[in-house]
């Protein structure tokens, strides 16, 4: 039996390989049949169809090293010259950053832009006094052109459609006229629309000369890479700040929406950009692909009315348009007379995919935004094929495009603001070479305005990246107490705090901010701890100084402390754990919370206890030390200074910047309502939460800081975090936090 | 273990009246058909690499055989290289169509003699190696066809790899007689030294119309953004010399410049900061006392002191990348392959590939007259971000410049995602090194979003028969005021479930699935009867929970959307003794799972448990009746990278009347089992996704000393 079976298997395996060689034997002579067929072919036959054959043997290698050449070269200019011709020969419409721009003005004194003042009789409009004032509200402003490095003008170029009532004339002579135009060097001209009926050119009707331009529908002919700025299309009504947030409330599993496609709009019949949408109806089947046209626009469309106009009216009055954007997976954005149009800002916003189709559009941002990822770019000779592509698209990459148009939206695009300090910090990611954000930076949360690369150009200093990039924040924190009172005893809050705080295992630095008017304590009157302590003396002993960006900050995370918060050890381990799972928010203790007041229609504060909270204190707070960065830089000096002089506020405006940066509300940790001795009863004068005037401020203050953001960025949350066992009924000798349950 | 057990006792079943000889006869019979047939099917479809062995024996033959054609002197020569072409004005779509695959199709033209009117060559080396090695490439990728009326992209066999070897007019001529130029349309040249004495222009000089450039060393002035693509210049070493990789960290140098033909105004520059910042930089240069040769390229010196070429880039972690007389530098390549992070300083120069590499995370760019600030700007990069770029270096070294293939597919890949867009590589794709890839997380639900309220919950129950139980988990969740839909999961294939009339009467609309199978997975199930997109999965014996317990437990779930929210918390551990994981119950200060039994999360993941689990776990967890709470854990924690969120003290489900039951054997069994779950599913997804967190989330004024009636959430439930 057994050697039955290995005959068979020595049998089989044998006709494997006879059979192996078969094949082999009648398959290999079969390209060498091949091609030696086509070398009988005489030259002169046409060779379509044949086929590439690799090459063996010695072939020359290529030989890069380019020694002998620029040995030659180098005798004949040198780069110093070569440098300097270029920014002659590379101007107008050829214009490069290396050629048109001088990185001189921006070299001490940074990035900053003038603007030009206003000349009174000149007519402006709306939309662009709110490009203005959005760059003289932003910290990159300055009134004195001897230390700008970008110049913007104060004449109105937004619309440069001869036939529009906006219509600026005698634009060249005033541009010319201006004492710094320097031929245009270092300014930038904002505009939306160019040229006129019948062919919309993208010529401004000036000679802008060396300017950049930040213009909407721009082509990729005319945009000069890495020089102009593409924006995109805004209507007169787009707010200055704020803006309104993106329709998307929820994921939606599947993420098909009632229709597939839709457009709604009007086409032109004849002329510049007609054809693709006299086309569309192609593609429409009034189910789930809804492509609407109206031949109504203008006086005199009846004279060039088709045979289609009357049915595609009568279809274009059946459905809103509302309704159709707000339940569409895919947007349809064709182009209009210019290559931009509303509907792409109107797509986005409602989280409805926008499918582009506007061959040859520089999309905006297109320097830094990975349309991609958003948007999908369609190509107007394809037009048939677009319902089969957008149908192909696999679900789970639709629920990734919903969310990137909601990120884009509300970073770049949701308010005159966003859209005018993006375009001015792609101009200085240009300018500040060494500083400038990545890919990732721009393309993904919090977006390019909230990450500045001045802090670091390294993804893993910031609190938004650790997943992205596979990493952790650092194990450790850094305490920062802010002292405002002599130290007179051993016994004061401080002291007792200072050591509480020391002890913690994750504790890597303690740092005293001593912002008292009293002379900093002699070294020893401070105790021994086991990590090192540094004493700060505040420069102008002012509140924003505690969320000054220190050098000293060795650590990712940052333990705020006032000087006579009250805690344990334990409870500074657990929230520094709880952190360390929220490496972007705040985690404290205190929480506090706001409300609309409907009476007043004002923003109210309250400090009683809530059944949910929106801010937590940062008298005793741990954050990431990217805050610190971001309040004292991003923030304007107005608010800051409010601050100072009141004393009060600073955290409360610290919880609006950390939620308008990520949306989501602070972490309230363990059970602790107060943290202060003054609060538990022994009130001290010095105290300043004792000061009747400091509730009526805060309230004051809360008011403030939304009008500056434009809207209310703090979030409601219902619940805290306590440790797993937190007053379980089980022994005490199981909980790694006991002392928690004691306070 | 125990599955591979079960496979093969069940593998008598299958034919189970034979003899086993008889089987095993047929069994060999048939293996040796299969493989027979194995062995056709590999020879018709695997053309190139039965070609190839039949190139090998032709040898040389292959070049010199090659047609020999003739150019006529006054054979055209097309236009200038068009610098306004763009893909929508000078590509034609039509030829690339719409396939399923989203993928181009790339003919290559058969390889020709070019010879002008008196029979010289139109090119002094004619195929070089590397552009021999590149149309191999593509000839062996799925990119390439040769039907030529099949082709979006057609890539001619004329060499123009490097300029200086062509003659401009005879070759411009060769191009426009190519059978499908058509004014050069969708063809693809390739071109790494590009112009010639004295001004060296940054693009191919040979006119070409229409034709994309994929080229080494353009500058912003040429390179037609969007069009053309920017490849690096191929550096021989690469081939020659292996490197391997280095960690990242500190190196003995901090900069380090090994060009041999750098101009003198910028020698001097280097020198100057040499002499400044002294050891830190290692300034190198052609060795003057050797003999000239393939070795020079190989040696590099410092006064008398010689370094072996590429080698001593390895112990530098930033290497100077200067211009020469072109801006594309072979240098480069060497560069990224030591793993040092290049500086590069050229003009207006676009950096290979630059459409879709992010060279902010690999290298330092720097005006050319910043060069005597080079060392302050280098010293202010953070030690950490170093490392990385030199990683990143390395990477795009091991990627896209290691040989002509990678270079030549790479080129093919970025024209390919122009032309399908929607299919494109994404950035992750490009940038992001394997190790990264392997430890980051994109969440697929990554937008900071607190759902509304209003939509509320679906409850989805799964129940077998335990009816009676059932009726009063659906009487006690139906007074939870966010619950949308009741819909019951009837996994019982025996028994009917009850009548309409005997259902507890509730105020939300109650739906019964009936399942095929009696399968845990049902449960998980992305049932179109789900219209919210908070899910509750429930057990149909957990009535302990209160309306204020699954309420909190629903606000919860709307702060954190992209998690699991349940109750009673689970953990995972290392057994240091055992060398493998395990499963730990009750008391633990933390916290990497919840049950399922309770929980609370979003409709995506039931479509990810249904369709995307894993390996064989969705399977494995039917077979064993099992673990399936684990699964959905390990799933969550996986693509989110997050930890689940425990609410509330509760710690078990069980009822004080069901503890009678289990004994402790029975409970010492489920341990081991979940144990095992826990390591069988640690293997399939290579690694262990479940993050340990030591919080629980709690109403805000939960156990505080507060009227009860003004909490929102005051009966929380208990242990």
């Amino acid at each position: 039996m057994q050697a039955k079976k290995r005959y068979l298997i020595l049998f089989s395996t044998g006709a494997c390989v006879i059979l192996l060689f078969c094949f082999g034997g009648i398959q290999v002579p079969l390209p060498r049949r091949g091609p030696s067929r086509r070398d009988g072919r005489s030259f002169g036959n046409d060779h379509v169809g044949s086929q590439w054959r690799r090459s063996s043997g010695t072939l020359q290698p290529l030989d890069p090293w380019d020694q002998a050449e620029t040995e030659d070269y180098n005798g004949h200019i040198s780069p110093q010259q070569k440098r300097d011709s270029i920014s002659g020969v590379y101007t107008g419409r050829q214009c490069r950053m290396d050629s048109c721009f001088d990185f001189f003005k921006c070299k001490s004194n940074g990035f900053k832009v003038y603007v030009y003042p206003q000349q009174k009789g000149e007519k402006m409009s709306a939309s662009y006094q709110n490009i203005l004032s959005s760059i003289e509200g932003s910290r990159f402003y300055t009134s004195d052109p001897g230390q700008a490095c970008l110049f913007v003008l104060s004449l109105d170029t937004l619309d440069r459609d001869q036939l529009s009532p906006q219509y600026i004339h005698n634009l060249k002579a005033k541009v010319q006229s201006l004492p710094l135009w320097n031929g245009g060097k270092n300014h930038i001209i904002f505009n939306l629309y160019s040229g006129t009926w019948p062919d919309y050119t993208e010529d401004l009707g000036f000679d802008i000369g060396d300017a950049m331009l930040a213009k909407a529908s721009i082509s990729t002919e005319n945009f000069r890479p890495n020089f102009d700025v593409s924006i995109p299309l805004f209507s007169k009504d787009h707010p200055r700040t704020g803006g309104e947030r993106g329709y998307m409330k929820q994921n939606s599993i599947p993420p098909y929406r009632k229709y597939m496609l839709v457009f709604k709009g009007k086409r032109y019949l004849t002329g510049i950009g007609s054809d693709t949408r006299n086309a569309l109806y192609h593609v429409h089947n009034s189910e789930d692909v809804v492509l609407l046209t109206t031949c109504k626009h203008g006086k005199d469309w009846q004279k060039h009315k088709d045979a289609r106009c009357d049915r595609d009216n009568a279809e274009y009055d059946k459905y809103d348009y509302r309704e159709m954007l707000y339940n569409s997976t895919f947007c349809l954005v064709p182009r209009g007379r210019r290559l931009g149009s509303f509907r792409f800002l109107e797509a986005l916003q409602a989280a409805c995919v926008p499918v582009m189709l506007s061959n040859g559009w520089e999309l905006p941002f297109s320097e830094i935004i990975d349309w991609n990822t958003a948007a999908v770019i369609g190509d107007e000779r394809l037009l048939l094929q677009i319902p089969s592509t957008v149908r192909s698209i696999h679900q789970d990459k639709i629920l990734s495009l919903r969310q990137q148009t909601q990120l884009l939206w509300e970073a770049y695009f949701n308010s005159v603001e966003r859209i005018v300090l993006t375009t001015l910090e792609i101009i200085q990611d240009r300018v500040m070479r060494q500083s400038s954000r990545s890919n990732l930076m721009w393309n993904s949360l919090p977006g390019g305005l909230f990450a500045l690369p001045q802090y670091s150009t390294y993804l893993g200093d910031f609190p938004f990246y650790y997943a992205k990039l596979g990493i952790k924040p650092y194990p450790k924190f850094t305490a920062i107490i802010h002292a405002v009172t002599p130290l007179v005893s051993q016994s004061q809050p401080i002291i007792k705090l200072l050591v509480a705080v020391a002890k913690s295992q994750y504790c890597a630095q303690v740092i005293v901010l001593w912002n008292c008017d009293k002379p900093l304590p002699a070294k020893h009157c401070w105790p021994t701890t086991a990590v090192p302590l540094i004493v700060i003396e505040g420069e102008n002993k002012v509140m924003s100084s505690r969320f000054l960006p220190y050098d000293t900050i060795p650590t990712d995370a940052v333990l705020s402390l006032d000087e006579d918060t009250v805690l344990s050890t334990t409870e500074v381990d657990f929230a520094f754990t709880v952190w360390q799972s929220f490496p972007d928010r705040l985690v404290g203790y205190p929480a506090r919370s706001h409300f609309w007041d409907g009476n007043k229609e004002r923003w109210g504060y309250t400090s009683k206890w809530t059944n949910d909270y929106s801010m937590v204190l940062t008298g005793a707070a741990i954050y990431h030390r990217y805050y610190h960065y971001l309040y004292t830089t991003y923030l304007p000096d107005s608010l800051k200074s409010m601050v100072d002089q009141m004393s009060n506020c600073e955290d409360i405006l610290m919880n609006f910047l950390v939620s308008a940066v990520t949306k989501l509300p602070p972490i309230k940790v363990t059970q602790k309502k107060q943290y202060k001795e003054t609060m538990m009863g022994q009130t001290s004068r010095a105290s300043r939460w004792a000061d009747p005037d400091h509730f009526a401020q805060r309230q004051t203050c809360m008011n403030k800081f939304a009008s500056w953001f434009g809207s209310m960025p703090l979030v409601h949350s219902q619940m805290r975090l306590d440790p797993v066992l937190f007053k379980d009924q089980v022994s005490i000798l199981r909980k790694k936090y006991k002392d928690i349950e004691r306070l | 273990m125990c599955a591979s057990g079960k496979y093969s006792s069940r593998g008598p079943a299958l034919i189970p009246r034979m003899k086993t000889k008889h089987r095993i006869y047929y069994i060999t019979l048939f293996s040796v058909v299969l493989l027979g047939l194995i062995a056709t099917g590999m020879f018709q479809f695997w053309p190139h690499s039965i070609e190839s062995t039949a190139d090998w024996t032709l040898d040389k033959r292959s070049v010199h055989d090659a047609p020999l054609v003739r150019l006529p002197v006054s054979s055209p020569i097309p236009e200038r290289g068009d610098l306004s072409c763009r893909m929508h004005t000078c590509f034609d779509v039509y030829r690339c169509g719409y396939n399923p695959k989203n993928r181009i199709k790339v003919y290559i033209y058969p390889l020709q003699r070019l010879v002008d009117e008196v029979g010289i060559p139109i090119s002094s080396t004619g195929l070089s190696r590397e552009y021999n090695d590149l149309l191999s490439a593509i000839s062996d990728s799925d990119f390439y066809t040769d039907d030529v009326t099949r082709a979006c992209l057609f890539v001619p066999s004329i060499d123009v790899l490097n300029q200086n070897s062509l003659r401009i007019r005879e070759t411009a001529q060769a191009l426009a007689i190519l059978p499908r130029w058509d004014r050069g349309m969708n063809h693809l040249l390739f071109n790494m030294l590009p112009g010639g004495p004295p001004d060296y222009n940054t693009a191919l000089d040979v006119p070409r119309d229409r034709a994309l450039l994929a080229g080494g060393g353009f500058s912003t002035w040429t390179y037609r953004q969007g069009y053309d693509v920017s490849i690096p210049v191929y550096s021989p070493l690469s081939a020659d010399v292996e490197l391997p990789e280095r960690q990242p960290g500190p190196r003995r140098y901090f900069i380090l410049s090994s060009q041999t033909a750098i101009h003198r105004e910028y020698r001097g520059e280097l020198e100057r900061l040499k002499e400044e910042n002294g050891e830190a930089l290692l300034l190198l240069d052609k060795c003057s006392n050797l003999s000239q040769g393939a070795a020079s390229v190989r040696k590099r010196c410092y006064k008398s002191q010689v370094y072996d070429y590429p080698q001593v880039l390895q112990e530098s972690s930033f290497c100077v990348v200067l211009r020469g007389a072109r801006l594309g530098q072979a240098t480069l390549s060497d560069v990224l392959q030591a793993g040092c992070v290049p500086v590069v300083l050229a003009d207006s120069y676009i950096l290979p590939f630059s459409e879709v590499l992010d060279w902010k995370r690999a290298s330092v760019v720097i005006p050319e007259e910043k060069l005597p600030e080079m060392y302050t700007i280098l010293k202010s990069i953070p030690h950490r971000q170093v490392e990385e770029m030199q990683r990143q270096a390395r990477w795009f070294w091991d990627a896209y410049f290691s040989s002509m293939k990678a270079i030549g597919m790479t080129t093919l890949q970025i024209i390919n995602d122009r032309i399908y867009p929607y299919a494109a590589h994404t950035y992750e794709q490009w940038n992001n090194p394997p190790v990264v890839k392997w430890s980051s997380v994109n969440s697929p639900l990554f937008l900071p979003l607190i759902p509304p309220r209003s939509p509320g919950f679906t409850a989805v129950v799964l129940t077998y028969d335990r009816i009676e139980s059932l009726f009063r988990v659906i009487t006690e969740i139906s007074k939870v005021p966010s619950l949308a839909k009741l819909l019951v999961v009837w996994n019982n294939q025996n028994k009917s479930p009850p009548e309409e009339s005997l259902w507890p009467k509730i105020a939300v609309p109650l739906k019964v699935v009936r399942t095929k199978e009696n399968k845990l997975s049902n449960r998980f199930f992305p049932y179109d009867e789900i219209e919210t997109e908070a899910v509750l999965a429930i057990d149909d014996d957990i009535i302990m929970l209160t309306s204020d317990e699954l309420q909190f437990g629903y606000e919860v779930w709307r702060e954190f959307p992209d998690r699991l929210v349940g109750y009673p918390g689970r953990l995972h551990l290392w057994d240091h003794e055992m060398g493998k994981w395990k499963y730990e119950s009750e008391w633990t200060n933390e916290v990497s799972m919840v049950l399922t039994g309770a929980a609370f999360y979003h409709k995506y993941f039931n479509y990810l448990y249904t369709y995307k689990m894993p390996g064989d776990i969705k399977n494995w967890v039917d077979a064993h009746m099992n673990c399936e709470d684990i699964a959905m854990n390990f799933l969550v924690a996986n693509v989110t990278g997050k930890a689940p969120i425990k609410v509330t003290p509760r710690k078990k489900f069980k009822c004080p009347e069901c503890t009678a039951i289990d004994g402790l054997s029975l409970d010492q069994t489920h341990m081991v089992e979940r144990s095992e779950c826990i390591n069988k599913f640690a293997s399939v997804f290579g690694t262990m996704p479940l993050k340990v967190v030591e919080h629980r989330a709690d109403p805000v004024l939960y156990k505080d000393d507060f009227p009860e009636k003004l909490k929102s959430f005051p009966n929380i439930g208990s242990l």
